[in-house]
């Protein structure tokens, strides 16, 4: 059955046109049309085709669809199911509702008015829910005279809009929905007009075919336990499921062999279960699969991301910025999910990009989630029940869209795959979309350590990051209270610190140590304890430039011989020799040290499309 | 049945059953509605499809102790049968509910009423209902998971959207979901299935002397239409030709231009 929504610009005549043509073809009830007399005679007003679908009081009292409907047509060549969606602005739930939910489109415009805005604005939504096929209807020819010349206009206008939008629009029809002009017959008033009528047209929309060709896909949706034995259950959304078959489980990227296909009632035959249907199984390990897994062939499988490039409809009252911290439900997994960045936000209203970062009620923006879990996806042109996606805030519905193939870049990786419940390093990289790491902050007494630790600590944290700041303040209180500030204790204290910055990276925070570390032999040490995951960094400013700063007044004491064995002053600091990152705090403010730093962790432990799987 | 319209029965399956399995698996605690009508049974058949033969929720019934015997004999039968998790739930009395209302509307109100009292005491915060859109236009209006208030009520203008098959389980406590599997079926539909499955109904629904009921509901408020459809065969073929609406023995649709508006507005099915 397809499953036809009317789109277009309030009061160019969705509702009249369905009422009209469901009267026309016998699709309404017996005592339909009595009732709808009398509901149009209370209020006072001439009869009203609309009030067969706009059946709330407050749609009738106010002559305006409210809430999305849904009519079967019996058309002369076939069934089509009818989707009344409201055409204002601000029931936009309601149109992307009814649309979401549809095969096809049948875009209304008013022939005197022409294509409004809105006409425009409900064609984007179209597309964004992935309707790729249209009829146009230029309805109230009576108001153009019947007349040619505003027909052709409209429809140039439209062809090329959809076009644009890589709709289809299957057939352009003028006619006058109130009178029936063009709906079921051929009107004598357009004797100029030879093409279909609207049901014709209607009737040629079809409905996809399901993807049975196309690389198996199961959405999970649970696991029965009856006694010992497991059955998965699910829907086959693409391609086909059989006894016998070697699969692959995502996100876990484990392969079994289908061990068998539950039915019930079981009728016997064959066990094959195609695209669109449910599907019951078990599989020949004891893995653990649960709601929100995806089985695909052992090849073709989708993609691992932890990264998504999207497409969206925002549809909350509030401005959508990076850093808000939102739900994704693609098929039957839920992911928590950071927004990265906007780039770009289309109003509309004016249907033009807003300037910069931020984005409104209704926006269709393009943007980057990054995924606290690592997901498996598919974009929505190869897939469209994995590809696409609804936002959560709390119990609210935010916002919806479809994954973009830009997503998919990042492939699969070997290396997630099979880690028998063992959590590894990469494990938890996936994970946190990050890995773990010791950046390694050595310099003078007031060099800026500190204060470019906390910040760059502050900054990644409000990324998403999972980050640490170890200093003197928090090791120094408890850790290594025994230890004074003698030239073995000092080294002893970064000894310990240094075990404890290693294990941080290991449970795959990003550890960010600021000490002044005077010794290369300590650091070096340092650096063994952490492995390839430590990141040296020289906070670079001269004793006379610290000096001048002494926020403390440690230096004064430090001349004055109040304290003893001062880096700088008492003491070597000994400078690295090849550090990963050297900040130069003496010649740059502080703000560009800690921008460098960011740049620099991010580039260097994020993982992302550009850097590919974890080495 | 030709071809189009037996696959037109798998996909209606296809997605109801993945609505069952959906709430099965996100909502708890749940339960199901069921009237005893063709509807709800048909849509229990499908749970056991869903479940692999046992419905895995309780089964509710919103007893007025006004239903026709035959139907209170098939409940009986088929809980038994099907081995269902059975909870009658008893309504309050017709004094308890608004006199100022209408009969039909009254028998409604104490089914709501009902249904409040049970979904209070269960802290259910999902009832399965097998509601369609084609048997009455409010009903046309419906989500699949559709909200409803702690009073019970549905803010049928203020409805959050609903995209695709990605159905939002999260609500927030002393609220309940309305998930509705069946709001694509329609009547023919619903009698073609039950003839493919061989899915038994209360026998009020085939003719005797020259009348059947199309539409089941109290006895003092729901009438039979003139019919000769005796068979299955003979109902299905009865539904394709007519253009009497299915519910115009029912009442309390009836009484005033709004009477269903308000009910459903107020929590009714």
């Amino acid at each position: 059955m397809t499953r036809i929504v009317a789109a277009g610009h309030v009061d160019h005549g969705k509702s009249t046109i369905i009422a009209r043509l469901l009267h026309d073809t016998g699709s309404l009830p017996d005592g339909k049309v009595d009732e709808l007399q009398r509901a149009s005679a209370s209020r006072g007003v001439p009869f009203e085709w609309s009030f067969a679908l706009d059946a709330l009081q407050s749609e009738r009292d106010q002559a305006v669809t409210v809430e999305t409907t849904q009519m079967l047509l019996h058309l002369p060549q076939r069934d089509v199911l009818l989707i009344d969606a409201p055409g204002h602005r601000e029931f936009l739930r309601n149109m992307v509702t009814g649309a979401s939910s549809a095969d096809a489109a049948m875009i209304v415009v008013d022939a005197a008015q022409g294509v409004a805005e809105q006409t425009l604005r409900h064609a984007l939504f179209l597309q964004l829910l992935g309707i790729t096929q249209a009829i146009v209807v230029v309805n109230k020819m009576d108001l153009a005279g019947y007349a040619r010349e505003p027909f052709e206009a409209i429809r140039h206008e439209m062809a090329e809009r959809l076009r644009s939008l890589n709709v289809r629009a299957g057939a352009f029809v003028p006619a006058v929905g109130r009178d029936g002009d063009n709906l079921l017959t051929r009107s004598s008033k357009m004797s100029w007009y030879d093409g279909k009528t609207v049901a014709e047209a209607l009737a040629e929309l079809r409905a996809p075919v399901p993807q049975k060709s196309a690389e198996l896909r199961v959405m999970v949706q649970g696991v029965l336990r009856r006694g010992q034995s497991r059955t998965i259950v699910g829907r086959v959304t693409s391609g086909v499921l059989k006894e016998g078959l070697d699969v692959s489980l995502w996100p876990s990227g484990r392969t079994a062999k289908i061990a068998r296909i539950e039915r019930w009632p079981d009728r016997g035959g064959d066990a094959t279960v195609r695209a669109g249907a449910p599907v019951a199984f078990a599989i020949d390990e004891p893995y653990y699969v649960e709601r929100g897994d995806i089985v695909s062939g052992t090849s073709g499988g989708p993609a691992l991301v932890s990264r998504l490039r999207v497409r969206l409809l925002w549809l909350a009252g509030y401005a959508l910025r990076p850093g808000q911290h939102l739900r994704l439900k693609v098929g039957t997994r839920t992911a928590h999910v950071e927004l990265l960045s906007i780039e770009r936000a289309i109003d509309v209203q004016t249907l033009r990009e807003r300037p910069e970062g931020e984005a409104a009620h209704g926006d269709v923006i393009d943007a980057t989630f990054r995924s606290r879990e690592v997901i498996a996806v598919d974009d929505f042109a190869t897939s469209p029940a994995l590809g696409r996606f609804i936002l959560l805030d709390g119990t609210d519905i935010v916002g919806g869209g479809t994954i973009q193939p830009e997503t998919i870049v990042e492939r699969t990786p070997a290396n997630v795959v099979a880690v028998d419940h063992l959590l590894d390093r990469d494990s938890r990289a996936w994970r946190n979309g990050h890995r773990g790491a010791v950046v390694w902050l050595t310099g003078l007494p007031a060099s800026g350590k500190s204060t470019i630790a906390m910040s760059v600590e502050r900054r990644l944290f409000e990324k998403g990051y999972q980050v640490y700041v170890l200093d003197g303040d928090n090791m120094r209180s408890g850790l290594c209270s025994d230890l004074t500030f003698s030239h073995s204790d000092r080294s002893e204290n970064i000894r310990r610190v240094a075990e404890v910055a290693a294990l941080f990276a290991d449970a795959g925070f990003i550890v960010i140590a600021a000490f002044i570390s005077p010794y290369r032999k300590d650091r070096d040490d340092a650096r063994r304890a952490a492995g390839e995951r430590f990141y040296e960094v020289h906070v670079a400013a001269d004793v006379a430039t610290c000096e001048r700063r002494d926020p403390k007044g440690h230096y004064r004491k430090a001349r004055a011989g109040e304290i003893l064995n001062f880096s700088g002053v008492s003491d070597v600091y000994e400078e690295p020799e090849a550090p990963e990152l050297t900040l130069d705090t003496a010649a740059q403010p502080l703000e560009e040290s800690v921008a460098t730093l960011l740049r620099f962790v991010e580039d260097t432990l994020a993982i992302s499309a550009r850097h590919g799987a974890p080495a | 049945m030709d071809d189009r319209a037996a696959a037109d029965l798998d996909e209606l399956e296809s997605r109801t059953i993945y609505i069952l399995r959906e709430a099965f698996f996100s909502v708890a605690p749940l339960c199901m509605l069921w009237s005893m009508g063709k509807d709800s049974t048909a849509l229990l058949w499908m749970a056991r499809k869903a479940f692999l033969g046992k419905v895995p929720f309780p089964v509710a019934l919103l007893d007025t102790g006004m239903e026709l015997p035959e139907v209170y004999r098939f409940r009986d039968e088929i809980g038994a049968a099907w081995d269902l998790d059975l909870r009658n739930e008893v309504c309050p009395p017709e004094s308890g509910v608004d006199q100022t209302l209408p009969p039909g509307a009254r028998a409604a109100a104490r089914k709501t009423a009902g249904l409040r009292a049970l979904i209070a005491r269960e802290q259910y915060r999902g009832i399965i209902v097998g509601i369609r859109r084609d048997e009455q236009a409010i009903r046309a209006k419906e989500r699949v998971f559709s909200r409803r208030a702690r009073d019970g009520g549905w803010d049928v203008k203020g409805q959050p959207p609903e995209l695709w098959d990605v159905f939002v389980s999260e609500i927030e406590d002393g609220m309940h979901l309305r998930i509705h599997p069946l709001l694509d079926w329609t009547e023919v539909d619903i009698w073609r299935y039950i003839k493919r499955e061989s899915i038994p109904v209360v026998p009020l629904y085939f003719a005797r002397d020259g009348r059947r009921y199309r539409s089941l509901g109290e006895k003092n408020i729901t009438f039979p239409i003139e019919s000769s459809a005796a068979t299955l065969d003979e109902i299905i073929a009865e539904l394709e030709t007519t253009r009497a609406p299915e519910r115009a023995g029912r009442s309390m649709d009836h009484e005033t231009e709004s009477a269903f508006e308000l009910l459903r507005l107020g929590g009714y099915m």
